[in-house]
């Protein structure tokens, strides 16, 4: 007997597991059904993140660093350079500042919280994986609005990041309508940072709603100062005396 | 071993009642024009409007001064530009430097003449634009003087440049330390500026553009246009202005960043705040005492950063209520020139208005409201010293920015309570925390989501430190080697 070939319809990535979308949709796309993730998705995507922060952010950079590089090494893709770069971070971007007065006064970089990331369409993989690496190098939590007309390469990285060691929720990936999730991604009030796929008003224009950071990010760069645009620094003084 | 005299005895409280002799600054040191115009290209140009601007001590007018129309504004970006290729970019960065120095020194030259012109224009009191803005001014142009031919070592691999045209807009309530931190670092970096101060604190920046002229910048550097929001808005939309840096409200903020959108502008928001300033049980409490006072009534309270929500440990609640409250007695409210004075006047009636209108809403709400007696003069605009306690998270007072003198007061028993609600708020400028033990300072430091912190401490400025908020207190960083980054384009950018 002959087998009959039944599509796979592939699923969202959220907080570390693969739930439908819980519209049920599913669209087709590189010859796949792909879920169709809803506006409710994209919220529980949300929660599901800012519940990640202080987890993913309190671990150790050290730590952090060495799950990032075996996420990069299991996907034999970019990514390793970012991930060198999570215990150097303060070092670089952070440090003392030689104020004039009995204080002592340093400045060390901190994640921003959560990031929305439109990913950019071509190329799907390496433009994904740029986009995302140094946004958890940083130590920030994700969610990806995975390319809606090749959201394969979004789905094979949460298969790796699902068997890594990066904690559930870190990074949650929707599939489905640019048009129905980004504009509620960039509004969305409990996201702190907007990474886009490209310059877009509308978009940008909704980021304002609560002063979102907005990053016009682009999948070839690969200067480590890309992880400052995700990042807040924080300034502490203490007065020095006897 | 010396020995310290004992506090005096409660009896020699009797002396309420006490009078100081006015001590008042002299005014003569300031020469103020009837009328000014706007300041383009390296000389002074007529608006066809103007307003009034005016001393909010004493609603007494001082000058009139041009409201810069969308033209006006567009001859100071084209003059912007104009020196910005006609040589200032490719100035030898030693020369910028000289500059930068030589305005550094002209402002502690005449330190004392902006100073009264700042505290008669602002209300401020008279000791702190002497003893904070002034110096704080001239010491970031010193600082910032000395990156301007040291950038490839501050960016290093990077080749930085300059960004072009800088749109600066600036806030009423330190209107010359904040042109020093917009217009310090974008020189440096190699870049030209137009410059909006506030609507109703403008006479600073214009005195400010005689220091420019002695200084000899070349035309066209430093351009300065007076003028209300329509102003603002006007510079905001040019087409040929390649940064804007924002101080002010967050919800103006908001609005530019809208207006932004999708031109590929860069853009810096320096917005409101409402800080908690945490005490802990192990605190010494007259010294958070005073830090709880500086945090507040510091320039009436016209702070973004202003320690607003005290956060006070239940178990010391009591005691640090009583002694604050003891404290606010001796305050001394009145005549900005006054070198005694210690809380001036609100910056304007529509400022006044507001804090008016939240007061109301606190008391409204149930929180109880005490207010030292003092006497207010009858011109102008002031607002008592205030202290609301009893308050809930959800009043208005604990969750909307007043910037007046105005303080809030909640309580906590844990840490992890004092960090929640420190944290429950919109904004994320700044906050102070007070105890003995090294490790909660760490601790608290690590987990407020806020751009500076004070440990023992509160309001203090460096031209070294970075300052600036998380959250909808804006993004970007002014002072230290941070706040040179917005100015600069980077290789990596691929431009």
């Amino acid at each position: 007997m002959s087998r009959v070939p039944v599509k796979k319809t592939y699923k969202l990535y959220l907080g570390g597991a693969f739930p439908r979308s819980e519209s049920g949709r599913t669209y087709e796309a590189e010859e796949h059904n792909i879920a169709q993730a809803s506006r409710k998705d994209l919220r529980d995507a949300v929660r599901v993140a800012r519940g990640a922060t202080g987890k993913w952010a309190g671990m150790t950079a050290y730590n952090r660093g060495q799950v990032l590089y075996r996420v990069a090494e299991m996907m034999e893709a970019r990514g390793a350079e970012f991930a060198e770069w999570t215990d150097k971070l303060a070092q670089v971007l952070g440090g003392a500042n030689p104020v004039a007065g009995p204080y002592f006064n340093f400045t060390m970089p901190e994640p921003t919280g959560v990031v929305g990331i439109v990913a950019p369409g071509e190329p799907a993989l390496l433009g994904l994986v740029s986009r995302l690496a140094p946004v958890l190098a940083g130590g920030n939590t994700a969610v990806v609005v995975a390319s809606e007309t090749h959201p394969r390469a979004a789905i094979e990285l949460a298969e790796v990041l699902a068997t890594s060691d990066v904690p559930g929720g870190v990074v949650n990936i929707l599939t489905g309508r640019r048009d129905e999730l980004a504009p509620h991604l960039a509004s969305h009030l409990d996201v702190d940072a907007l990474d886009l796929d490209r310059g877009d008003a509308e978009l940008e224009r909704a980021a304002a709603e609560n002063v979102k950071r907005v990053v016009l990010g682009r999948g070839d760069v690969q200067s480590p100062y890309e992880i400052s645009s995700f990042l807040e620094l924080k300034t502490v003084w203490h007065p020095m005396g006897q | 071993m010396t020995e310290i005299p004992a506090h005096p005895p409660p009896a020699t409280l009797a002396f309420r009642g006490f009078e100081y002799a006015a001590a008042p600054e002299s005014r003569a040191i300031v020469r103020l024009d009837d009328a000014y115009g706007l300041y383009v290209g390296g000389a002074w140009r007529d608006a066809a409007e103007s307003y009034t601007t005016i001393s909010p001590a004493t609603e007494e007018p001082l000058a009139r001064v041009g409201q810069a129309s969308a033209e006006d504004v567009g001859a100071a970006v084209a003059a912007a530009r104009g020196a910005y290729e006609d040589g200032w970019s490719a100035l030898r960065p030693a020369e910028r430097a000289k500059y930068l120095f030589r305005i550094a020194r002209l402002l502690q030259e005449r330190a004392r003449e902006f100073a009264v012109l700042e505290s008669l224009n602002g209300g401020k009191p008279i000791k702190e634009s002497r003893d904070v803005d002034l110096p704080l001014a001239a010491a970031h142009f010193f600082y910032y003087a000395g990156w301007a031919d040291k950038l490839e070592y501050a960016f290093p691999n990077r080749r930085p440049r300059p960004v072009g045209v800088a749109g600066q807009i600036i806030p009423w309530n330190f209107p010359l330390l904040m042109l020093a931190w917009k217009i310090a670092p974008a020189l440096a970096a190699g870049n030209t500026v137009v410059l909006k101060p506030a609507e109703t604190t403008p006479l600073t920046a214009l005195l400010f553009c005689d220091v420019v002229r002695q200084a000899e910048l070349p035309p066209g550097v430093v351009n300065i246009v007076t003028g209300d929001g329509r102003t603002g808005a006007a510079l905001v939309e040019h087409p040929d202005v390649d940064k804007i840096a924002f101080t002010g409200s967050t919800e103006v903020g908001k609005a530019i960043q809208r207006e932004l959108a999708g031109t590929g502008k860069r853009l810096t928001l320096e917005l409101g705040g409402k800080a908690a300033n945490i005490v802990f049980d192990d605190a010494p409490l007259d010294q958070a005492v005073e830090g709880i006072v500086n945090g507040i009534y510091f320039n009436q309270g016209h702070v973004c950063c202003a320690g607003s929500r005290l956060l006070v440990q239940e178990s010391i609640q009591e005691p640090l209520i009583e002694k604050l409250k003891r404290r606010l007695t001796t305050l001394r409210v009145g005549d900005p020139l006054d070198k005694n004075t210690d809380v001036g006047a609100i910056n304007s009636a529509a400022q006044l208005r507001k804090i008016e209108e939240l007061v109301a809403a606190g008391e409204q709400e149930g929180a109880e409201i005490y207010q030292p007696p003092c006497r207010l003069p009858e011109q102008g605009y002031w607002f008592a010293p205030t202290v609301f306690t009893g308050v809930a998270q959800s009043h208005r007072i604990a969750q909307e920015e007043i910037f007046g003198p105005v303080l809030s007061v909640l309580s906590f028993r844990t840490p992890e309570e004092a960090l929640e609600k420190a944290n429950n708020t919109a904004y994320g400028l700044s906050a102070g925390v007070w105890t003995e033990k090294g490790s909660r300072i760490l601790w608290m430091a690590q987990r407020l989501r806020a751009g500076v912190v004070w440990a023992n401490t509160f309001n203090r400025f460096d031209p070294t430190s970075p300052f600036g908020g998380y959250k909808e207190s804006g993004f970007g960083r002014e002072g230290g080697l941070h706040g040179l980054e917005p100015y600069l384009r980077f290789d990596e950018d691929g431009a």
